[in-house]
């Protein structure tokens, strides 16, 4: 379970430029199902999902992992959580160029040291899984946008995380492959993994998918239903 | 260069194993000179000298190619008078062979017509290139030498360590004469070649110094795509070690496969191809460039010196703006 306590994060903190992009927020993320966040652009959305994911630390308040005091680690031990408790897709899919679907996939697993057959056949198994399988071995740069954002998906998934945070996960894409993103993330939640997306797109939390909704203005939760 | 100028070090290295160990010049106010027939008796004398030869040998400049020729006397070959054997380089240039007559002017001005019974084998063109051999009465005439005289004298000392003691013995029972040992050539040639090294380098010094800044530039600054690349991986779960592992691994893959490729090539354009690109300067000063290949050597001492100029200030030039990459904080990549 992932516990916030009055999380503050400011940017740029004592400069002209100062930004307040997260203010006292506070909520307890149960394990299992989708939770969306909710709100326009500028709201805290990304902010609040890169401090749950162990990217970036709090400038005020608690979070904890489990009870584990996660805001105070060093960034050893933080990235140490990242990696096993965490998969990310980025709204950009963030895939590296010139390398294969199947490379881009093993990528986080790399720094774990895992035999490369094992990790390999991971991989495999799950971009078979994500219908995939026939494009390991292309490269990035020439996928759909529905492809890439599998591949993205199934890159975060390769470390076998309980948690999966996804920054608008259907921003780049069309109505019907946004179905089938939600579709497939809906699909992870009932095995167990807990979903966490920011989005502004009703499509999302409009979705028989989503469990809960989270709702984020300038910086504070202004809501918070359950579907 | 370096494997051109250590190959030539070493092919005269190897050729001068079978040099006289001492050959004995008479000088006249510092200035070498016909050494006289009677010299000889007075070497064989001195203790530790087994023999004693007086050698004739010379230039003539040849103004028809514009080149000079080293003119040497054979006595073992048995050649007569008018009989002469000539270099590979001066019969190719000249258009010359077995059978044909060259015309030489004799010091007095008359032309001497020497029949050519012989050229030179091209495997000993690095020392016969320019090379003419003659009869002592042949070599006399051309240069109106009196029969009293040689171009200088060698020796063969009994015990080749106690040659520097030999020398000693000679400068003072020949006051006005000019010992030298086998191993001061060998010196004089290491340093020729390493002069003429030293010169290509400076020459080429403003090159390598552009070669170096553009190198440096290029491994030290990372395109704005790399840097999103390392966001990425920092986001996705790599520590900034990780970053640094895989740049020093990418960094030594890439120069030292540059490093291999280039010292491959160095060494099959020296030691197959001619070695076109630096023989002009290292091989000679002589118009009839001897044409020869190197004897193959690899200097381990010396791939190590290249491989620490090159190989390390590229992999640390790498390293640094990957480290500055790699401290940013992972959230960067969620940003876009």
């Amino acid at each position: 379970m992932i516990a916030l306590h009055e999380v503050s994060k400011v940017f740029n903190q004592g400069q002209p430029n100062e930004c307040r992009a997260l203010r006292e927020v506070s909520l307890r993320l149960e394990r299992g199902g989708i939770t969306v966040f909710k709100g326009p652009s500028g709201s805290g959305k990304t902010t609040l999902l890169t401090l749950i994911g162990c990217l970036a630390r709090p400038t005020a308040g608690r979070i904890t992992l489990d009870g584990r005091l996660l805001s105070n680690l060093p960034e050893r031990f933080l990235t140490e959580v990242r990696r096993h408790t965490f998969g990310f897709v980025f709204q950009q899919f963030n895939l590296i160029r010139g390398l294969t679907v199947l490379d881009n996939v093993m990528l986080p697993a790399y720094p774990l040291g895992k035999p490369h057959r094992e990790l390999r056949d991971g991989a495999r198994a799950l971009l078979d899984r994500f219908g995939l399988g026939a494009k390991a071995d292309s490269r990035v740069e020439w996928l759909s946008g529905g492809e890439a954002q599998r591949t993205a998906l199934a890159r975060a998934l390769i470390n076998d995380p309980a948690v999966l945070i996804a920054d608008e996960p259907t921003a780049n894409l069309d109505s019907a492959l946004s179905r089938e993103v939600l579709a497939l993330l809906g699909e992870l939640a009932t095995q167990g993994r807990t979903v966490l997306i920011s989005s502004h797109d009703p499509l999302v939390f409009e979705a028989v998918q989503v469990d809960r909704i989270i709702e984020l203005h300038d910086g504070r939760m202004v809501g918070d239903s359950r579907c | 260069m370096l494997l051109l100028s250590q190959g030539l070090r070493r092919e005269a290295t190897l050729l001068l194993q079978d040099a006289p160990e001492v050959v004995v010049q008479k000088l006249i106010a510092g200035r070498h000179d016909p050494l006289p027939a009677a010299w000889l008796d007075t070497l064989r004398r001195i203790r530790g000298v087994s023999s004693a030869r007086g050698r004739l040998w010379g230039y003539y400049y040849d103004p028809a190619i514009k080149a000079n020729y080293t003119l040497m006397v054979a006595p073992e070959r048995g050649l007569a008078a008018d009989e002469i054997v000539v270099g590979a380089a001066l019969a190719r240039i000249r258009q010359i062979g077995v059978g044909d007559y060259l015309s030489l002017r004799a010091a007095d001005g008359r032309p001497l017509s020497l029949h050519i019974v012989g050229v030179l084998d091209s495997a000993s063109e690095l020392l016969g290139a320019d090379l003419l051999l003659l009869s002592e009465t042949g070599f006399r005439q051309l240069f109106q030498l009196p029969p009293e005289v040689y171009t200088d004298a060698v020796l063969t000392v009994r015990n080749p360590r106690e040659a520097s003691t030999v020398a000693g013995k000679i400068a003072l029972a020949l006051p006005a004469s000019r010992p030298i040992l086998r191993a001061e050539i060998l010196r004089t040639y290491d340093a020729v070649f390493h002069w003429r090294e030293g010169m290509v380098f400076v020459a080429l010094g403003s090159l390598l110094l552009a070669f170096l800044i553009l190198a440096w530039d290029k491994a030290a600054g990372l395109s704005a795509e790399e840097k999103r690349e390392i966001g990425i991986l920092k986001a996705i779960g790599w520590e900034t070690g990780d970053i640094l592992r895989m740049k020093l691994w990418e960094g030594t893959l890439l120069s030292l496969t540059a490093f291999l490729v280039g010292y491959l090539l160095a060494w099959w354009q020296v030691f197959h191809g001619g070695a076109r690109l630096f023989a002009p300067v290292l091989k000679g000063w002589a118009v009839l460039y001897p044409d020869f290949r190197l004897t193959p050597a690899v200097d381990l001492q010396q791939i190590l010196v290249l491989l620490a100029v090159t190989v390390l200030p590229y992999i640390v030039a790498t390293l640094i703006p990957g480290w500055r990459a790699a401290i940013i904080d992972p959230d960067a990549a969620m940003r876009g």
